[in-house]
């Protein structure tokens, strides 16, 4: 157990490794002078040389990395180029909106997903599967953006029942987990419902029903707990999709997380933001990935890790 | 008779002047209220020598001040700090007083010492600011710039009130810089103690003090009791709600939850919002000290030949991209916006035309036309604008490849000598940092900019009006002002015999607020206080 706790450990400070090395590497291809943004447009070229010492950014690129990775192992992401604050600072205030609005998110993806999933396997070829297997197929596919704007109008504009976006207590977060919930569960239920369909024909299934174990004992106490097992490495999966999505659907609700960050980030190419964001982001779904892997155990007995 | 008595109060009031109240103060407002202003982009810092964007211009002005500010909604330059100024028959020292018993919002009563300290912390590079460039009239500048000094020996603090600045060469400029916020006055103490996070927490003379920033989600302003303009602010508080997408900026300003939507009308609702009779009153509508154009990379074959430069000006139909845009702004002729001092009503510029344009193409050896390329900044509706750009070169046979990239890729290139021989500035376009001509002059148009890393894309260098330029700014007398506002016009007006640009728009501005705001609807689109001058707005 150990052993490969410590071994998934390892691959994991590799990948953030090699996530980091690639981010840093093309935005510093990228043909944007950060001095000069700095400068502003009134610098003499002097001025701009000056600051680009300061910042150590006429050092070849193999220097600045190191130097970026030296201070990384201190806990120090560097300055922001356009807020001039400290990006950890930055990230740091929006994290907790981003986790709340991340567990609430995933929390509805699993609940509407998993119950849709459900009904659609069971009512298989029926007129609710169809539904169903649409309304994932628009759910997955549909523009967040345009389907957060469609929700704020509807919800929030229309109807009043909860507020037009912003930060505070579950009645803002409300509206954009639906948003995010409702999106993400067509993966979800489509994954269960095929695999439910799977066990579903599976022997011990009949075995029990042969029993006379009533239907409902035998999905929730036997189907479920196999179909499922398919859905624990997704959610780690998923975590990297959800940072998309929360791009999106924070800006447009004025979410104060790290996907707002982001956006406006990418869009004033304030590179030391946009690395934080990246690692963060890859910490996230390195961290999300090996839970999952450490949970599934617990959930089918018949997984052993040590073997891995 | 009552009411004659009542106003005739009210001019005692308004004209006894500074005795009574602030000379500046609308007499019909009414104090108290809080209201609540919303940006998308996050406010960077609140540091005068740093900041230098759309949300943090005008909330710097209301937390600082400088010797200098203007008349709200107005360019017209007022004392602000500074009980009175003179200048020297030679026009090279400035010499200030500055008012008595102004306080910092810590308590501590402002003096000449940290006018000095100011103004130095602004050019010093450490401090990296983007407004340094403005002050390098003032003798001793290079040596701060250089790293020899950290003291302007231009700049000196003669007792606690007078200050005496003086300048390596006339400028006639001097004191919008002195009004601009990086010569703001900071108390060194709050800056040593804060260091690169005195954005994040300032002090300043201002109306208004810094009462909360929660990152990213807003920031509260408190009404500064003891502000040195007796009856302002009349708002007790502010808050800027940060983060609010404009669309849903809108819809809560309609349910009243917001008063100002501090991003204006998106582009693509700009028409929905105009015919919606709900709004009418809502939204003011502003001229902008800005101009949208073409720069043609003068350096660069084919631009090199003026009949070429000449035949796109003509080709160009600006009518058709003001409508792209709904009717934003109206159509340009040359560089200077209508709202700045010095622009040509008389002059008609290049007028749209095709067949002129073919046959100057013709003339200069293109009469089938060429490849190039044309750069512009990738957010709406900057791509739509350089598309009816191009379809109208192409009606001349001139093939405009469109590159559509970041804002910090297209001004990278812009300046470099092999590459974006045209880039639309939509976008990046340059807003007046202060209502004076020379502004639209020396970074963009001038030599000194026409280098690597410079603003001036088109690489247009004409020494002749860069004589003229230094000559106008040089006439510092205030009798020489009609003179050099003239020289200034001409210099513009020649730059379009050149044709380095295509000057194409000059942009509205348009804020909207909720009913219950009130004052003038310039202080809205304050030309100087972008967006909104805060200091004077008041609740009904």
């Amino acid at each position: 157990m150990l052993t490969f706790i410590g071994r998934r450990i390892g691959y994991s400070l590799l990948i953030l490794l090699g996530v980091s090395l690639i981010t840093y590497l093309l935005l510093f291809m990228l043909p944007a002078d950060p001095a000069r943004q700095i400068a502003g447009r009134s610098a003499t070229p002097e001025v701009v040389a000056g600051i680009r010492a300061q910042l150590g950014l006429d050092l070849p690129f193999y220097q600045q990395y190191a130097h970026y990775l030296g201070n990384l192992l201190q806990g120090d992401l560097g300055r922001s180029y356009i807020q001039r604050s400290e990006v950890t600072e930055l990230l740091g205030s929006r994290l907790q909106p981003s986790l709340e609005l991340m567990a609430a998110g995933i929390g509805f993806e699993l609940l509407i997903g998993i119950s849709l999933g459900v009904i659609a396997a069971l009512r298989r070829g029926g007129i609710a599967d169809r539904l169903l297997t649409a309304l994932s197929f628009i759910g997955v596919s549909a523009p967040q953006f345009i389907a957060a704007m469609l929700f704020l109008y509807f919800f929030a504009v229309q109807l009043e029942w909860f507020p037009m976006g912003g930060y505070g207590g579950l009645k803002h977060l409300m509206l954009p987990a639906l948003t995010l919930g409702l999106l993400g569960s067509g993966w979800y239920s489509r994954m269960v419902r095929s695999s439910m369909i799977e066990v579903l024909h599976q022997d011990f299934i009949r075995t029990a029903r042969a029993k006379g174990l009533s239907r409902a004992r035998v999905v929730l106490r036997h189907v479920l707990p196999n179909a499922i097992v398919p859905i624990i490495p997704m959610i780690g999966i998923d975590i990297g999709v959800f940072m998309g999505g929360l791009v999106v659907v924070e800006s447009v609700f004025g979410w104060p997380g790290i996907g707002q960050l982001a956006w406006q980030a990418i869009q004033q190419v304030d590179i030391p933001v946009i690395v934080g964001v990246t690692t963060i982001c890859a910490v996230a779904i390195v961290l999300g990935n090996l839970i999952a892997d450490l949970v599934i155990p617990l959930i089918d007995p018949r997984i052993d890790i040590k073997k891995h | 008779m009552k009411r004659t008595a009542l106003s005739l109060v009210i001019a005692a009031t308004l004209f006894t002047g500074p005795l009574l109240a602030d000379e500046l103060v609308d007499a019909n407002a009414k104090n108290g209220g809080s209201v609540v202003v919303t940006y998308q982009n996050d406010v960077a810092t609140l540091d005068p020598a740093i900041g230098y964007d759309w949300q943090n211009w005008s909330m710097i002005k209301s937390l600082f001040d400088g010797l200098m500010d203007y008349k709200p909604g107005t360019t017209e330059l007022v004392k602000d700090l500074a009980e009175d100024y003179s200048i020297s028959a030679d026009g090279l020292v400035y010499s200030f007083t500055l008012k008595k018993g102004v306080k910092f919002h810590n308590g501590r009563e402002m003096k000449a010492s940290d006018v000095k300290y100011s103004l130095e912390r602004t050019v010093n590079p450490k401090t990296q600011s983007p407004g340094s460039g403005f002050f390098s009239s003032i003798a001793g500048y290079e040596d701060v710039t250089g790293g020899k000094s950290e003291t302007l020996s231009g700049v000196e603090a003669t007792d606690d009130y007078h200050v005496k600045i003086t300048l390596s060469a006339p400028n006639a400029t001097f004191l919008h810089i002195m009004a601009i916020n990086f010569a703001s006055v900071v108390p060194k103490e709050e800056v040593e103690k804060w260091g690169a996070d005195f954005g994040k927490h300032p002090v300043g003379t201002g109306a208004y003090s810094l009462g909360e920033w929660k990152l990213g989600q807003q920031i509260v302003f408190k009404k500064n009791p003891a502000y040195f303009h007796t009856g302002l602010p009349h708002l007790d508080t502010i808050t800027f709600e940060v983060g609010q997408d404009p669309m849903v900026a809108l819809l809560r300003l309609e349910k009243g939850e917001v008063d100002i939507a501090g991003d204006g009308v998106p582009p693509a609702k700009f028409l929905q919002f105009k015919n919606d009779p709900k709004f009418k009153d809502r939204m003011v509508v502003g001229e902008q000290l800005h101009t949208g154009y073409l720069t043609l990379k003068t350096t660069l074959p084919p631009f090199d030949n003026l009949k070429v430069r000449q035949a796109v000006n003509m080709a160009i139909s600006k009518d058709r991209i003001v409508r792209i845009i709904n009717g934003r702004a109206t159509p340009a002729n040359q560089p200077l916006p209508p709202a700045m001092p010095g622009y040509d009503k008389a002059f008609k510029g290049y007028a749209y035309d095709v067949e002129g344009a073919k046959k100057l193409l013709a003339e200069a050896g293109f009469a089938k036309g060429f490849d190039t390329e044309l750069f512009v900044m990738n957010t709406e509706p900057q791509p739509r604008i350089a598309q009816s750009i191009q379809q109208d070169l192409a009606k001349v046979g001139i093939r405009a490849q469109i590159k559509s990239l970041a804002q910090a890729n297209v001004i990278a290139a812009g300046s470099a000598k092999d590459q974006a021989p045209m880039v639309w500035s939509g976008g990046m376009g340059w807003i007046a940092d202060f209502p004076d001509p020379s502004n639209f002059y020396g970074p963009i148009l001038g030599c000194s900019g026409a280098v690597d890393g410079g603003w001036n894309w088109s690489l247009y260098c004409n020494k002749k009006l860069d004589a003229d330029a230094a000559k106008a700014d040089a006439m510092a007398k205030p009798e020489q002002s009609a003179e050099r506002i003239a020289l200034w016009s001409k210099i513009f007006t020649d730059v379009m015999a050149d044709a380095p640009w295509v000057p194409i728009f000059n942009e509205q501005r348009f804020t909207v607020r909720s009913e219950r705001m009130a004052g003038g609807n310039d202080l809205y689109v304050d030309p100087v206080h972008v967006p909104v001058n805060y200091d004077h707005i008041w609740v009904k």
